[in-house]
């Protein structure tokens, strides 16, 4: 296992945590997170949020998205098992992520983020020689 | 005095059991909170609404292929099926897995009656919105009460 270092803030720089925003106004998506040798890609269920809605930041190794959707029910609600609001969930992410080869893609509802990890950090195959 | 009506009074205390019951084990954020994918026992999760003239339905579907999606109208009850297929079977380590997939199927009973072939539907950033016309009989009607 890899060390992991929880860097320390204090003050201004901390980033808004979870606990901070009233539980009314978001929902935590749920999401998918897999590595395979180049990246690191996660994919989260945010239904109603299109693409102006969304944000997605890295800050200090954070990974924070937020998404707003709205719905266009019309009409007196009869029965009720959701209601469309705010997306928010944060993630550390690993100090080997090339934050500038992110990308992002929505569709349908879901979003998929590929993060690129650094050169050093992808697995290499050692060659052995015999002589 | 109406009659009491056994199966109706059955009918009424399966709903109350229902209502009790939804939403347990699930979190609860506020009115209607919801965390999409596993574990939710009701899939996919749908509002329903009226007004005079139509029976709005939304339903959360995010991922999905329109084509994979189906809905039926049928005698008072709307059924919601598809399949939402796995993601791609690369060679990976998984670290979270939260979303679900798979095949799902809900059925819900509309209030009145509909027209079925001009139920408009429509799949936008994972969300499916529906609006189903009313019956012409099942329209509120104004009568003109005459003084005579």
């Amino acid at each position: 296992m890899a060390a992991r270092n929880i860097p320390v803030r204090k003050g201004e720089d901390m980033p808004v945590r979870e606990g901070t925003l009233s539980r009314e106004n978001y929902v935590k998506p749920a999401v998918d997170i897999f590595e395979t040798e180049e990246e690191l890609v996660l994919t989260a269920d945010i239904p109603g949020v299109s693409k102006e809605h969304l944000d997605i930041g890295i800050d200090k190794g954070i990974l924070t998205l937020r998404g707003h959707a709205e719905s266009s029910l019309k009409g007196d609600v009869i029965y009720r098992d959701f209601q469309l609001t705010n997306y928010y969930r944060q993630f550390e992410l690993p100090d080997a992520i090339d934050a500038e080869k992110t990308r992002a893609e929505v569709k349908n509802g879901v979003l998929t983020l590929h993060l690129a990890k650094q050169e050093a950090a992808k697995p290499r195959r050692i060659e052995i020689t015999s002589h | 005095m109406a009659m009491w009506d056994v199966l109706r009074e059955m009918e009424n205390l399966r709903r109350d059991i229902d209502s009790a019951f939804r939403g347990f084990g699930r979190p609860q954020f506020g009115e209607a909170g919801f965390i999409p994918g596993l574990g939710v026992t009701e899939y996919p999760q749908i509002n329903l609404a009226e007004d005079s003239d139509n029976i709005y339905v939304e339903a959360l579907v995010p991922g999905l292929d329109p084509k994979d999606l189906e809905l039926t109208v049928m005698r008072g009850t709307l059924t919601l099926q598809g399949e939402r297929k796995e993601a791609d079977g690369r060679k990976k380590a998984w670290h979270r897995n939260e979303r679900g997939a798979g095949r799902f199927l809900r059925t819900v009973e509309i209030p009145a009656e509909v027209e079925a072939d001009k139920v408009r539907a429509e799949y936008r950033n994972g969300v499916l919105t529906a609006t189903l016309p009313k019956a012409e009989m099942a329209k509120p009607k104004k009568i003109d009460v005459k003084v005579a």
